[in-house]
């Protein structure tokens, strides 16, 4: 005996039949905010939940994905060859070696972004979303063609910005761009909790203030992201590191799961601090 | 004046500042972005004003300027003539002035700047979300 009527209305976009996986594009409109390490990082925290996923990196002329997640010496076939017909799709699909249902579709490092046809990303896309529980596409920095091609196929946004006035300040933009339709997300990326105590960084709260969106995780600047990426080892493969964990928090709350709101990492008290909140003394 | 004490004394760091001129960046950024709204608010402006005066649409010009700390919408609404004087004591406004600077029932300007009676009719702030404390 299946329920045949929904109880309650559903939003538009989730019409579709129910084992559809979701297509989520990762996007900031800056450059060099973490997209690609973002990407990399929740797909695996995804696929280590047991969910079946597909990174998609739609920069094309640029590929970085594959390097991120140390596969760039597995790629043989990329994104055009699988939308110009030369391949299929699962011949170009590369399995991570470190975690297992992750999968990758690299770009094509010889092309232009403007070769892409923004009819066959969408299919391509809606094709992956039949048999992944989650696609996740890399956006291209910008807001061009190349944008508009990544953002096409999927049906939700994650944008990442950093507490900086320019990444801001483009998010703002591209969220502007997205519409209502892709119900974006935040991540704010490099945060830096004790220049944000001293009142040198923008805090979560400062962006958010600005950007007010649903905030679905804060991740620290953190020496061990450049450390792991130099070995092409996501993060998130270690989940006992903070910013591992938080990668793993980000899945979790993605997935609908009741995880604790995003906090900033926690700062230890400076020495003083602590002779201060003794005294009682108020540090702002 | 305590704003400056305090960055003076350092204790309020350079984020401050970065708030702040986000804030006004992406309200002139959406301004931008939006000419139809612009347009409409311009339309509706001067249909509010034309309820009690006639005025003289073709010239009607609209700005938004920068200022320190906030961001004013500046409309100049030239006067053609003021519709029934309603027995009262008109306010100061000649009628039949073809480009009328008439000094207005000027909504009070807070920010104690004095700037000559030209070019206001019509002055709104727009200090969106929470300024900090001051």
């Amino acid at each position: 005996m299946h329920q045949v009527e929904s109880v309650q209305p559903e939003p538009a976009a989730e019409v579709a039949p129910a084992k559809l996986g979701r297509a989520i594009v990762l996007t900031s409109g800056k450059g060099g905010v973490g997209k690609t390490t973002t990407t990399a990082n929740l797909g695996t925290a995804l696929a280590r939940r047991g969910s079946r996923v597909a990174l998609i990196d739609a920069d094309v002329g640029l590929r970085n994905l594959d390097i991120v997640l140390g596969l760039e010496s597995r790629v043989t076939h990329h994104l055009l060859d699988v939308l110009e017909d030369r391949v299929t799709v699962d011949d170009a699909l590369i399995g991570d070696k470190h975690t297992e249902n992750l999968f990758l579709l690299a770009a094509a490092q010889s092309r232009e972004k403007d070769d892409v046809e923004t009819a066959k990303m969408q299919a391509l896309v809606a094709a992956l979303r039949e048999r992944f529980d989650y696609v996740l596409i890399d956006c291209p920095a910008g807001i061009e063609l190349g944008f508009r091609n990544a953002v096409a196929g999927a049906d939700e946004a994650i944008v990442i910005c950093t507490p900086e006035v320019s990444a801001v300040r483009d998010v703002d933009r591209v969220v502007g761009l997205l519409g209502n339709r892709f119900r974006p997300q935040l991540v704010i990326n490099r945060l830096r909790p004790q220049l944000v105590k001293k009142g040198k960084m923008l805090s979560v709260e400062d962006v958010n203030a600005i950007l007010r969106l649903p905030l679905l995780g804060v991740i620290a600047d953190e020496p061990e992201i450049i450390v792991t990426t130099n070995r092409g080892e996501p993060l998130a493969l270690r989940k006992e590191n903070a910013t591992g964990a938080a990668y793993h928090a980000i899945a979790a709350r993605l997935a609908g799961e009741d995880v604790p709101p995003p906090m900033p990492p926690a700062v230890k008290p400076t020495l003083l601090e602590r002779i201060g909140s003794l005294v009682g003394r108020r540090r702002s | 004046m305590i704003e400056f004490l305090k960055r003076l004394f350092g204790h309020q760091g350079s984020s401050a500042t970065a708030k702040e001129r986000l804030r006004l960046v992406l309200m002139t950024d959406h301004l931008e972005l939006a000419p139809e709204m612009i347009e409409t608010m311009k339309r509706e402006l001067v249909d509010v004003i034309s309820r009690h005066v006639e005025v003289d649409r073709d010239r009607i010009e609209v700005n938004f300027e920068r200022q320190d700390r906030t961001l004013a919408l500046l409309a100049n609404i030239p006067i053609l003539s003021v519709n029934r004087p309603n027995g009262k004591v008109a306010p100061a406004a000649a009628p039949e002035r073809p480009k009328a600077e008439t000094s207005k029932k000027s909504a009070a300007v807070s920010n104690g700047e004095t700037k000559p009676p030209r070019k206001r009719r019509r002055r709104k702030k727009s200090q969106t979300t929470a300024s900090q404390p001051a």
